[in-house]
Parts: C-alpha cells; sequence; structure tokens
C-alpha cells in the first residue's frame, strides 16, 4: 500500500483519525481490495473457497501425497475396504489405491475444467464482444449461436465426441464448443448496455479506435457477469466430464477420472460400494465448492444477479 | 397470444435450419475415412466402398447437403447400421419413453422445487429456510449418476423396495412404470429441483416485498389468500420460462439415467449409437431431439403469453 505518500501530499482535514484517512487513500487506490474484503466476509464463499482449496491441493500435489501408482495393477490387494490393508480409499478390482486413482482423478479434473474455462473465457468474450459491439455481426452470429444453445448440452457434448473420439483433449474440445455460446451470449449482454454508456460515446468523440474502445473501456466492465459465469462453467465443465467418462467417452482408461472410476465400480455396486462412493464424493465437494464460489462471486461482483437475499 | 405464436414459430425456423445444418457438418468432420471409422480395422476395400455408398460418403459435399434437406423434408433421416432399421422409425419408438420419464421428473421438480422454494421465502432466514436451500445446494451439485447409483444400492440392493433397472411401459401396467421409473426420475430431478428452489424462492421474495401485497394483508385478508392467489400466481409468471430449461435438462440428462437403469429411451438409445460409430443414427437422434426441445420453447413462449397479458399487449 502506497497510502503514506498520498495522506503527507493531502491536506489532512483537521480532526479525521488518521486511519480513516488511510481508509478512503486506499478505497480510491484500489477498488479490488474492497471486493476482496467483501468476498472474505461472505461465510458461503469462504465454505467454497475451503472446499475447492482441499482438491486443488489434492490435484496439484499428487505426485506427492501419494506414492501408489494409479494404473500399475496388482490382483493380490484387490478389493481391500477403506482403512484395510493401509490403504486410506481401499482399492479397486485391479487392486489400484483408490487414494491415488481419486488424487490423479481430480488433476485431471481440474485440467479439464480450467482449460474449457480459458477457452470460454477466450473465445466466449471474443464472439460475444463482437456481437454485442458491431451491429451487423449480432444478427448471424446470434443466429448460430441460438441454435447451438437448442442442442441438449451434454448430448451435443457426446456427438461431437463420437465424431472426434474419446480423448482428454476431445473432451475438453466438445465440453468447450458447447459452452462458448452461453458465454458469449452473457459477454454480449453487458456490452450492448455498456456500448450507449456515455462515457463510451465520449471516447468515440475523442476519435478512439474499435479496439481501444472495447479493451479500454468496454470489456473491463463486462468483466463481472463474465467471472460470475466462468465460476459455474468450471463446476458444469467437471459434471458434464464425469459424465462424458462415465459413459466412456472421455479419457481413455486406465488413465484415472474421477467418471470412468466410477464407471467400473458399477458392476462392483454390492460388493465394493466405496469405489463408487468415493470419487462422486469428491466430484460433488468439487461442484459443490465452484458453485459456492460462484454464488460468492455473484453476490459481491454483480448484485443484481443475486438469487439468495 | 397469436401473435405471440407466430412470432415464436417464425423465430424458430432459422435456429432449426442452423441446427440441421450443424447436424450434416458435424458427421463431416470425423478425422480420415468416416467408412473406415465406422467398419473397423479388419475391413476389405469392397466392405469400405459399400458403406461409402450406403452413406452417400462418395457423392459430392455439395448433392450430399441437397439430398439430405431432400431427406428430411421426406421423413427420412437414413438408416441406422447398427440395427439396420429406419433412423426415424426407431426414434418414434424411443422418444417417447424418454419424455414420459422427463415428465414424471418435471412433475417431481415442480411439486417438490416448488413448494421448498415457497417454504423457503415465507420462513426467510429461518432453519427451514436454511435447510431448504442446503438441499438445493447439495442437488445441484450431486452428479445425477451418482446419485442413481447411491438409490440402487439403497432402495433396490439393500431394502429391495424397487427393481434395479429395466421397464415397464406406462400403457402396459402403469404401477409396474412407476416402480421402474421412479428411481430414475428422482435422479433426473434433483438437479432442476435445486434450480427451481432457488428461483422460485428469489422471485416469491421479490413478489412479496410489492406494495399490493402490504394493501392486500392490510385489508385483512387471510395470510393464505395473499400469499397464493395474490403472490404465488404473479411468481408464476417468470418461473413458466424455466420450465422450457427444465425440459431440457431431463433430456439431457436422460442419457446417462436411460443407460444406468437400463430404460430403452432415446438416452439409451444414443449411448449406443455413439459408442458403436452408428452416425446415421447419432445424426438423427440428435436433430430430433432437439427439433422436440425447440417445440417445447414455442410452447412455453405461448403459455408465457398467455399467464402474463403484459407480455400479450407489448408484442402484438
Amino acid at each position: 500500500m502506497n497510502g503514506p505518500e498520498l495522506v503527507a501530499v493531502r491536506p489532512a482535514a483537521d480532526d479525521a483519525p488518521l486511519e480513516e484517512e488511510f481508509e478512503v487513500a486506499a478505497k480510491r487506490q484500489a477498488p479490488w481490495r474492497m471486493t476482496v474484503r467483501r468476498l472474505f466476509r461472505h461465510r458461503l464463499f469462504l465454505m467454497g473457497l475451503c472446499l475447492c482449496s482441499i482438491i486443488l491441493l489434492a490435484g496439484v500435489f499428487a505426485q506427492l501425497i501419494t506414492t501408489a501408482d494409479p494404473v500399475r495393477l496388482a490382483m493380490r490387494w484387490r478389493f481391500r475396504a477403506p482403512g484395510v490393508d493401509g490403504f486410506v480409499f481401499g482399492t479397486d478390482n485391479f487392486g489400484r489405491s483408490l487414494w491415488a486413482r481419486v488424487v490423479f482423478g481430480a488433476q485431471l479434473s481440474l485440467y479439464i475444467g480450467f482449460s474449457v474455462v480459458l477457452l470460454n473465457a477466450v473465445f466466449g468474450t471474443l464472439i460475444g464482444a463482437a456481437a454485442g459491439y458491431f451491429r451487423k455481426l449480432d444478427n448471424a452470429l446470434m443466429r448460430v449461436n441460438d441454435a447451438m444453445m437448442a442442442f441438449p448440452a451434454i448430448l451435443l457434448a457426446i456427438a461431437i465426441t463420437a465424431v472426434l473420439g474419446a480423448s482428454t483433449f476431445n473432451a475438453i474440445l466438445a465440453l468447450s464448443i458447447v459452452y462458448i455460446p452461453r458465454t458469449a451470449r452473457i459477454v454480449r449482454a453487458s456490452v450492448i448496455v455498456l456500448r450507449e454508456m456515455e462515457y463510451v460515446q465520449a471516447a468515440v468523440a475523442a476519435g478512439a479506435g474499435h479496439w481501444r474502445i472495447l479493451r479500454r473501456h468496454i470489456l473491463p466492465n463486462a468483466m463481472a457477469p463474465l467471472i460470475v459465469q466462468l465460476s459455474f462453467l468450471f463446476a458444469y465443465a467437471v459434471l458434464s466430464e464425469a459424465t462424458l467418462s462415465f459413459l466412456g467417452l472421455g479419457a481413455v482408461p486406465p488413465t484415472p477420472t474421477w467418471g470412468n472410476i466410477m464407471a467400473e465400480g458399477r458392476q462392483y455396486l454390492v460388493e465394493a460400494p466405496w469405489i463408487i462412493t468415493i470419487p462422486g464424493i469428491a466430484l460433488m465437494i468439487t461442484v459443490m465448492g465452484l458453485n459456492l464460489l460462484g454464488d460468492g462471486l455473484r453476490d459481491v461482483l454483480d448484485p443484481r444477479l443475486r438469487i439468495q437475499q | 397470444m397469436w401473435g405471440v405464436a407466430l412470432r415464436s414459430i417464425l423465430g424458430s425456423l432459422p435456429v432449426l435450419l442452423i441446427v440441421s445444418l450443424i447436424t450434416f457438418g458435424l458427421m463431416r468432420l470425423i478425422p480420415g475415412d468416416p467408412a473406415a471409422a465406422i467398419a473397423g480395422m479388419s475391413a476389405t476395400a469392397d466392405q469400405l466402398a459399400l458403406i461409402r455408398k450406403d452413406l452417400g460418403l462418395d457423392e459430392p459435399f455439395v448433392v450430399q447437403l441437397v439430398k439430405w434437406y431432400g431427406g428430411l423434408l421426406q421423413g427420412n433421416l437414413g438408416r441406422s447400421i447398427l440395427m439396420g432399421q429406419d433412423v426415424l422409425q426407431v426414434t418414434l419408438i424411443r422418444l417417447p419413453v424418454t419424455i414420459a420419464l422427463a415428465m414424471y421428473a418435471l412433475v417431481l421438480t415442480l411439486l417438490l422445487g416448488m413448494v421448498s422454494g415457497i417454504v423457503a421465502a415465507l420462513r426467510q432466514n429461518t432453519l427451514v429456510d436454511q435447510l431448504a436451500m442446503v438441499f438445493s445446494m447439495i442437488g445441484i451439485s450431486v452428479p445425477n449418476f451418482f446419485l442413481g447409483l447411491l438409490m440402487i444400492l439403497l432402495f433396490a440392493v439393500h431394502l429391495g423396495w424397487l427393481p434395479t433397472g429395466g421397464y415397464i411401459p406406462l400403457w402396459q401396467d402403469p404401477i409396474g412404470w412407476l416402480r421402474t421409473s421412479t428411481m430414475p426420475a428422482l435422479s433426473l430431478a434433483l438437479l432442476q429441483m435445486g434450480l427451481l428452489a432457488r428461483i422460485t424462492r428469489s422471485t416469491m421474495l421479490e413478489v412479496l416485498r410489492q406494495d399490493y401485497i402490504r394493501t392486500a394483508r392490510a385489508k385483512g385478508l387471510p395470510r393464505r389468500v395473499v400469499v397464493v392467489k395474490h403472490a404465488l400466481t404473479n411468481a408464476l409468471i417468470p418461473i413458466t420460462t424455466v420450465v422450457g430449461i427444465i425440459i431440457s435438462l431431463s433430456i439431457s440428462g436422460a442419457v446417462v439415467t436411460e443407460s444406468l437403469f437400463s430404460i430403452p429411451g432415446m438416452g439409451q438409445l444414443l449411448t449406443q449409437a455413439v459408442l458403436n460409430r452408428d452416425y446415421p443414427m447419432v445424426q438423427g437422434g440428435l436433430l430430433l431431439t432437439t427439433t422436440f426441445l425447440v417445440l417445447v420453447n414455442i410452447l412455453v413462449d405461448i403459455a408465457y403469453a398467455i399467464l402474463d397479458p403484459r407480455v400479450r399487449y407489448e408484442r402484438s
């Protein structure tokens, strides 16, 4: 914080306490500080942050927190219940440690979710901004967008992976294609409103080019709804990827994903229910954490969309 | 109302046109030779040529496109490679199974989701409200196939109340249909229930803050009348728009649920088609399901216009 200089330069009000001055200066300096502070006061956001952190830490440090190989078969150890023979989460039908598989599954889920979010942020913004800003493009882009959104989401993703073949990369591609129109729609909605703002008109009058207006004046102000959308999108992407790999259309076994672990465990539902329960709970924690983060971000960044009072 | 209906139908035409174009283009995206992908590694050159001819892949792109639309106009969507039957016929047998399941899920969603949303709004910031919101949060976070598996484990394996899977047509034995469809419909409905409960709650809270509600209370109307007649009827209007989304989510979700409970609907059909590279079936199934959803949305638009006179006057 570079508060002291600011306070020194400005003539302090006669009897205003110094701390208040600090705070006023700080608020003027960085509105995002206030946002962060508000977020950290939001109980549900904090809960979401905790849940997501668990999964994030597990995914990032997967290689450190488990020494077991998630793919190597060890038939001798098959169907150990959680806690038996030193297997925290038990083993599956091939004797592989479920702890290792779920932890590496977290890595893959987060990787896929993050990639989909990144592709959406880039292409959703580009398409949405183009449609919202350039009236001539709007109609054509939005008709295609509407058509893409008419398909039921998972069904389209399944059809795309059917055509391209099952793999991690194709799952990312399919999910991005499915969700980009939805993101573009949200960006377009805010750009259309912002385009008519007086300060944008002023920028036009001052002779700023399209690119500069979009980059400096419109897009920064369209970020709040986009960030909210992306945090929910992360949750959908993780959930949809699990669905795809549950159906055998995601990453190819033996690579562990939560979906394909559950698909394999389905046959042993009665003998070894932990094989489906543990990845299922991991999936639930992730999705719930991301949904709570999304709720928190929406309440703080975009109060108009608020659902919970 | 007719104006709204006409507008809605006309607005859907370009959507359907582009949807059919995308569906057509999808099969042309198969990397390499689609015939080889269908026939597998061991196919001979003759077999490949036969498949290409069968699917019309040996013809120029434009001819394929013209034939595709010509076929659509005649209701000809090609033949399923896996089953050797007409795609449209197979779909017309399977789609009603999925629609019945989706409708069951819709009824459960509307009943449970709306009621918990209304109760939560009426008891805002109490324990009941918080519980309802925790449950709806769980609802939107639990994958439906996980819930389905847990229900099979509890109700079918341990308690033995319901069968683990299988399907009995509604018109043959309604009780049997209820027994086989309740678990799938519940697991399908959970996500939508959570969403609807949250939306209903916020809409109700907004309506309950309006001045006319205070007026109604001030003039001494019983609380029940105020809630049901004044608040709920107005809160229902925005909720109707969500029905289209709920049905779309149910049809999407049915893909997994049907495979899980071995229900012979569209979801299972498409999953089988995808896993066996039955491209004409995937294409036709996708197109018909999406067309069905577009029709649902037209109906929702019309219902909205009937319920909300403002829409009727504004647009016509």
